[in-house]
């Protein structure tokens, strides 16, 4: 028996940056906003700090802040002919569930994408030809632009408390920086972070390769900071905790202690956790939702809230699959290339190397989440030449550190023994002497690379998972390849003791090990309601009070951490909603 | 085998995949209840096994004994873990620094119970993309696979994996870690391999409040500072230097 609930303004499924942002702009703007979050609240004062969240095993390991799969997961195959199966456990990608989402255990790594991401098609199409997209890339433009984008990728870095260095200030290239960075309009709010020696040899050695290396820009507060909102931040302790794990110091820019607690100081605000949404409600007589359908996770009960505005906010997968259970939006069909909910997903790919230093000391497990330098020169350097590659996209390389802790990480040359005292001797040796470096690249959209519901499996509630039909294609093969040779070149350019090579990636993604939780896609935005989910407003082409905000609207992946553009996107969402929609509800675009 | 009876069916029955799972089910029900210490088999073990035996003794009676394992079970997860981990200038050996209480305290808990695992069917082999697909919790696992080990040693060298000497324990890891054990469950040897390696490193590296690592000794191995919590000055400081390996632990703090 559903119980139906008093009307609000605004319901926000999920509570992460894009949740947490919108609850705080929109309550803030009078408006009465419920937000459910399935995840438990967790105080960080009790669940974040010293000593224990200091604990590999509970939090890396066992996943204690990620999604339960025992409760929710997908089915995953890597292509159409075969049967998906489920993700039993998590592995290549970990969403969070608690009160601040996946943005309570990230590590802060925070890009301003450009326009070469939002005009891919045309862009390319320009300087290298139509014919050098392949036919199955159905990569499109998006619609927006950098120049829009700007400001509320600075209100984001601002909030987030972002440390790096400026390489492009309005124009004006400044050494130290990424000089392939688009135009910003002031620095960052914080100084870059400390480097550790992994990222000043890797400086050194990129530098005298010709490549242009940059701390990586971060939100681990450098230095005490107050943000324009008041929030208070620590200075980031360098505790090599980050990655998987809340911030103890208060220096890790998150929702739970940023965004979220000044929506819960509004009168017309309120966060209901443990509330997993299971539908969103669509009028049959109009093109609108009225609300959404939830279950509340402590009693088993379930609620309708009716809403004047839904706002999708969960993780990008939950985003997806809550479309496709609500029937909001035709399914994409790879057959027919028919449909447009679970169309474009993507994801990253990467390739690293191991560099042993007989005589170095890398103090592996003092770091912060951001402790890398990075060069974009295969990645934004517009001028780089794809041609000869024959790939769209690119890869960036960083060499640093983050969260190294010992069960998961203990280098040790390849060949060594796994057990017994000459593994002892090597892992002893080698854990804290060893550096890497990674390569991350992109993943552009694929014909058969998709998101449907499995016609099979079902979660706890008798509703079926969603089913992830996907692989990397030749495009991806070729960036994997060329990343693996430069990182193989400035590795032996630093003539380490011995080097555990980059190899290029050839076999199919698989669902374990730990990959990237940069998952993307599945209701893309666009300007063509026949290759898009949502306008360049956010709004679902067929309800036009339904936004979906989130990595799910991206029509592709690049190789940048997503974090940075869904938080100025969250931004850019309330000010559409504030400004335009409460005014004249419709479609705006 | 007879000097070690088990709940497990014979090795000289061949089991089909079905019977399997109804004994690995039932033989878990059974022994959690019955769970007893490993020292009442360490009498009629060879010398070397007697020596890890007297430790095990020693400490199982601090630990208070196995929540989980069986008395043949233990005897593999020791024999395997002081392999693994021998005594030598690094560490004390695998049984002394907690291991077994490691793997039994986790098979015990919620992860060996599958807490986060979605366990329900249909079920089919896959893809190796698609990853683990067996429809028993890590701790059924346990079972299934420790007896499936035991019997391949029997089948081999005619004693179980405990009771071998020390280079025929290595030759059976080797050929088991490189995927040329064949269970006949059908269990993918290598794959179970895979989280008993993992699970040994748990032991060795995760805090000791969960049974392993004891007095450190795996975090002092390596120089790994531990739970410690502010690297600030540190960064700095011990540039290119060594960091003093005294290790703290989260009961250290508490």
């Amino acid at each position: 028996m559903t119980q139906k609930l008093k009307p609000v303004d605004v319901v926000i499924v999920g509570m992460g940056w894009t949740g947490g942002i919108l609850s705080k702009e929109l309550s803030q703007a009078g408006l009465r906003v419920v937000a459910l979050e399935k995840g438990a609240e967790r105080a960080p004062k009790d669940e974040y700090s010293v000593p224990s969240i200091r604990d590999e095993l509970k939090y890396v390991i066992r996943h204690d802040l990620m999604q339960n799969t025992a409760r929710d997961t997908i089915t995953v195959r890597n292509n159409i002919s075969q049967e998906a199966l489920p993700m039993r456990k998590l592995g290549s990608f970990l969403p969070g569930e608690v009160v601040g989402g996946s943005a309570v255990h990230w590590s802060g790594h925070t890009w301003r994408w450009n326009d070469m991401e939002f005009k891919v098609r045309s862009m390319y199409e320009e300087k290298y030809g139509k014919k050098f997209i392949p036919a199955d890339m159905t990569i499109h433009d998006w619609g927006i632009d950098y120049a829009e984008m700007e400001k509320y990728y600075d209100r984001f870095e601002y909030t987030a408390a972002i440390s790096g260095k400026a390489g492009n200030l309005k124009g004006t290239i400044v050494p130290g920086g990424n000089p392939f960075e688009a135009p910003r309009s002031r620095d960052y709010p914080l100084p870059p972070l400390k480097p550790v020696l992994a990222s000043q040899l890797f400086n050194e050695a990129t530098r005298k390769l010709g490549y242009h290396p940059f701390p990586r820009p971060s939100a681990n507060a450098s230095e005490a900071y107050t943000n324009p909102d008041g929030s208070k931040f620590g200075a980031c302790q360098y505790c090599g905790y980050c990655q998987r794990f809340g911030c103890e110091a208060n220096a890790k820019g998150s929702p739970h202690m940023t965004v979220i607690p000044i929506a819960m100081a509004q009168p017309s605000f309120e966060l209901r956790a443990n509330s997993w949404v299971t539908k969103v409600l669509k009028d049959p007589h109009s093109k609108k939702v009225t609300g959404v359908t939830y279950t509340n996770l402590l009693t088993g009960e379930e609620f309708e809230q009716p809403a004047s505005i839904v706002i999708l906010s969960a993780f990008v997968l939950n985003n997806v699959h809550l479309m496709l259970l609500s029937g909001i939006g035709k399914p994409y069909d790879p057959k027919t290339q028919k449909g447009v909910i679970g169309k474009n997903y993507c994801y990253q790919t990467g390739t690293s190397a191991t560099l042993f230093f007989e005589n170095r000391n890398f103090n592996p497990f003092m770091n912060a989440g951001g402790s890398n330098d990075t060069i974009d020169d295969f990645n934004t350097n517009w001028d780089f030449d794809r041609a000869s590659r024959g790939y769209v996209g690119g890869f960036m390389l960083a060499g640093g550190f983050n969260t190294n802790l010992p069960i998961g990480y203990r280098p040790v040359p390849r060949g060594t023994p796994m057990w017994g005292t000459a593994w002892k001797a090597a892992t002893s040796k080698w854990y804290q002497t060893a550096m890497t470096i990674t390569s991350s690249g992109n993943v552009m959209a694929n014909r058969y690379n998709y998101l449907d519901l499995d016609p099979t499996y079902k979660n706890a509630l008798g509703l079926p998972l969603m089913r992830m039909t996907f692989d990397y294609k030749e495009n991806e093969h070729k960036i994997s390849q060329h990343s693996a040779q430069i990182t193989n070149e400035i590795a032996k350019s630093m003539n380490p003791t011995h080097v555990n090579q980059a190899s290029a990636r050839s076999d199919p993604w698989t669902v374990v090990p730990y990959q990237s939780t940069h998952n993307t896609g599945g209701t893309p935005m666009g300007t063509d309601p026949s290759m898009s989910a949502v306008n360049t407003s956010l709004q679902s082409w067929d309800c036009h009070n339904l936004f979906i905000v989130g990595a799910n609207v991206f029509p592709h992946n690049s190789t940048y951490n997503p974090t940075g553009l869904v938080g100025a996107l969250a931004y850019r969402t309330a000010d559409i909603i504030k400004n335009k929609y409460l005014k004249n509800p419709g479609f705006l675009s | 085998m007879e000097q070690n009876p088990t709940q497990n069916p014979s090795p000289n029955q061949p089991l089909g995949r079905r019977s399997f799972l109804k004994s690995a089910t039932l033989g878990g029900a059974g022994v959690v209840a019955g769970a007893s210490a490993s020292q009442s088999i360490a009498a009629d073990k060879s010398t070397e096994s007697q020596v890890s035996s007297a430790q095990s003794t020693q400490l199982n009676e601090s630990a208070q004994g196995y929540v989980f394992l069986n008395p043949e079970e233990a005897a593999f997860i020791e024999a395997l873990v002081n392999h693994m981990i021998p005594k030598d200038e690094y560490t004390p050996s695998g049984v002394e620094m907690g291991l077994p209480i490691y793997i039994d305290r986790a098979l015990a808990g919620g992860w060996g119970k599958g807490d986060r695992q979605y366990t329900q069917g249909p079920w089919r082999e896959g893809t190796p993309s698609q990853g683990y697909q067996l429809p028993l919790t890590p701790a059924q696992l346990y079972k299934a696979g420790i007896a499936e080990a035991n019997k391949l040693a029997t089948e081999k060298y005619q004693k179980t994996f405990d009771y071998l000497t020390s280079s025929q324990k290595e030759e059976f890891l080797i050929s088991w870690q490189s995927g040329k054990l064949t269970f006949s469950s059908g269990i993918n040897s290598k794959m179970f391999f895979t989280i008993l390696y993992q699970n040994v490193m748990e032991g060795i590296f995760s805090d000791p409040i969960y049974g392993g690592n004891k007095d450190k000794v795996g975090w002092k191995l390596i120089g790994f500072p531990g739970a410690i919590a502010v690297h600030r000055e540190h960064i700095d400081s011990y540039k290119d230097k060594r960091f003093p390996n005294k290790p703290i632990s989260i009961s250290d703090m508490s």
